[in-house]
């Protein structure tokens, strides 16, 4: 029998204290959810510090802006966050029409105000679930993306796409509801109720789940204040603060709904706190289809407001009517001089106030435009919320802010 | 009592008299101008005073206007007050040749990033500002692309007519 051994690595007294690791995540990594990169400095599982670079996807919006139209921004807008498409196809409206002092018939604002919470639900139910596949739980990820695909439904049927919808005209709708729309919308209020309460049942008290979300990436209300979070982030630190509720639009003052806010602005508070917001979206939906309902005869028809210079014509005008052609053509070429102003117009996005930062020169487009873009804001946080943590902490905590890429980079 | 804009208005030029100016409300926003080196000094005047209460960062970007020898590029400032629900802008003008507006990096850790933002697009120096590289861009850039010297497309092209989007 051979004696066996053990050669130990000789170390200098103290050296593995002393020994730290770089670690690259991303920029595309699975768990980031998206193309930016995280250069952290590892002290075995503990992350000392952390550095992001961000801008993988930057495409240059406010550039291009500045040479269309308002009605090509729409597309632009769609790029942003792209979970939550319709509600910065909404938002730009809001700034153009605010800009060209359009005001919008109560019909088409509870339209809006449809889409913009379908588009929230659909947000949340994908950064809620996702931040279940990164803690381990794939299932409810499964399970609940049927329901996104019954909104995307709903957003097809009213504007022929999915992800990137260019949903909705400068004073409204590119064309009315059609009732195969209203009929999936009663769909999915049925249904999804059901499943949400599955979603939840899944993780608020599952003790894997909490234990790996209570108590990570903690943020202050101060802090979060003071680093400009908005949206759920916000709320989940303690502060109320939300657009819809505040500088109300598209008449959102005609709805009952709480605004949810969590205590420690953790994972597991944020987390908390968008699948209260869900619940709040389905509330505002039900009344909304319900104001819908009540408008009756020609009533029933609106689903624009009389803005000639900026609304497409109907089409058998085009052909038929001379007024109608020139407008059609003035539209589509861009030829309409907007006013001279500066409008700051924001809505309550999927993660928070997403602004529009408008300065018209009398030209026929923006002269500058610039997105306030929530995420870029608070992703700054992200240090000083994962520091002295764990590595696989500070990938719950990453999912549970809902960085969206392309809202990052603009 | 709701906090006005006449208010805000008597309390700025209170403090700081010449300072502060042209003070108008497009589209219900107050707005004002204060002096290049003064940015600081306002922003955390309206920070500190009670009354005013202007706590939250809401946006900070840059405007080209080449047509303004001397005041080319205009730092734009968007504050909330959250408790009164008011909201302000400021702007700060700067001559294109020397870019130089203090950091309010140090009173909001907002302003890091979008400070390097502006950076990145507009060239501001934002003196005192720890970090200032570009964030988007990338770092091998040479030139500030949001400025209007350096237009979007090609300008060798003849098929495109300017005129067609409002400027020749």
């Amino acid at each position: 029998m051979t004696e066996h051994h053990q050669h130990h690595i000789k170390l200098p007294e103290g050296s593995i204290e002393k020994q730290t690791t770089t670690l690259n995540v991303g920029p595309t990594h699975p768990a980031t959810h998206g193309v930016f990169q995280n250069i952290m400095e590892l002290d075995g599982e503990q992350i000392i510090s952390t550095e992001q670079t961000v801008g993988y996807i930057h495409r240059a919006f406010e550039k291009l802006a500045e040479r269309r139209p308002l009605y090509q921004i729409t597309t632009l807008t769609d790029r942003l966050n792209y979970c939550s498409s319709p509600i910065n196809n909404m938002g730009w409206h809001l700034t153009c029409e605010k800009l060209l002092g359009v005001q919008t018939p109560k019909r088409v604002d509870y339209l809006r105000i449809i889409i913009m919470e379908l588009s929230r639900i659909s947000d949340h139910l994908i950064c809620n679930s996702i931040m279940g596949v990164d803690t381990g739980a794939y299932t409810g990820f499964m399970y609940i993306m049927q329901y996104r695909e019954l909104i995307y439904e709903i957003y097809e049927e009213i504007c022929g796409s999915r992800l990137t919808t260019n949903i909705g005209r400068i004073g409204g709708f590119e064309r009315n509801f059609t009732n195969t729309a209203f009929t999936k919308l009663e769909k999915f209020l049925k249904e999804y109720p059901a499943a949400l309460r599955e979603l939840e049942n899944l993780f608020t008290r599952n003790r894997i789940f909490m234990e790996r979300t209570i108590g990570t990436g903690p943020i202050s209300a101060e802090r979060a204040l003071n680093y400009g979070f908005t949206g759920p982030n916000l709320r989940a630190a303690g502060v109320d603060y939300d657009v819809r509720v505040h500088s109300p639009y598209s008449s959102y003052e005609d709805f009952d709904f709480t605004v949810p806010v969590g205590k420690t602005g953790d994972s597991y508070d944020r987390f908390l706190v968008r699948n209260e917001e869900m619940w709040q979206s389905l509330s505002i939906l039900n009344q909304a289809y319900k104001k819908v309902q009540e408008f009756k005869g020609a009533e029933a028809e609106v689903f624009h407001a009389d803005v000639p210079e900026y609304y497409l014509p109907k089409k058998e005008d085009v052909y038929t009517k001379m007024e109608a052609l020139i407008w059609h053509f003035k539209i589509v070429m861009g030829e309409v001089d907007m006013p001279k102003g500066e409008v700051y117009y924001s809505v309550e996005g999927g993660n928070g106030e997403l602004g529009f930062y408008l300065i018209s020169d009398g030209g026929r487009t923006p002269f500058r435009l610039h997105f306030r873009r929530p995420s870029f804001i608070y992703y700054q946080a992200y240090p000083e919320m994962v520091t002295g943590g764990m590595l696989s902490d500070a990938i719950v905590v990453m999912s549970s802010l809902n960085l969206i890429a392309g809202e990052l980079d603009a | 009592m709701a906090l006005t804009q006449e208010h805000i208005q008597l309390r700025l030029s209170e403090k700081f008299g010449e300072l502060v100016s042209n003070f108008h409300s497009p589209y219900d926003m107050l707005s004002f101008e204060a002096v290049k080196d003064q940015n600081l000094k306002v922003l955390q005047f309206l920070y500190d005073e009670a009354d005013l209460n202007f706590q939250f960062l809401t946006d900070i970007t840059a405007v080209n206007y080449p047509d303004q020898p001397g005041r080319e590029l205009a730092v734009v400032y968007h504050l909330h007050n959250l408790k009164d629900n008011v909201r302000i802008r400021l702007t700060v003008y700067t001559d294109i040749l020397s870019p130089d507006i203090f950091t309010a990096s140090k009173l909001f850790s907002s302003a890091n990033w979008m400070e390097r933002e502006t950076y990145d697009f507009f060239g501001i120096n934002f003196v005192g500002h720890d970090n200032l590289k570009r964030i988007l861009n990338v770092d091998e850039m040479d030139y500030f692309p949001l400025r209007k010297e350096y237009p979007l497309e090609d300008q060798t092209r003849i098929d495109k007519d300017d005129q067609m989007f409002g400027r020749g």
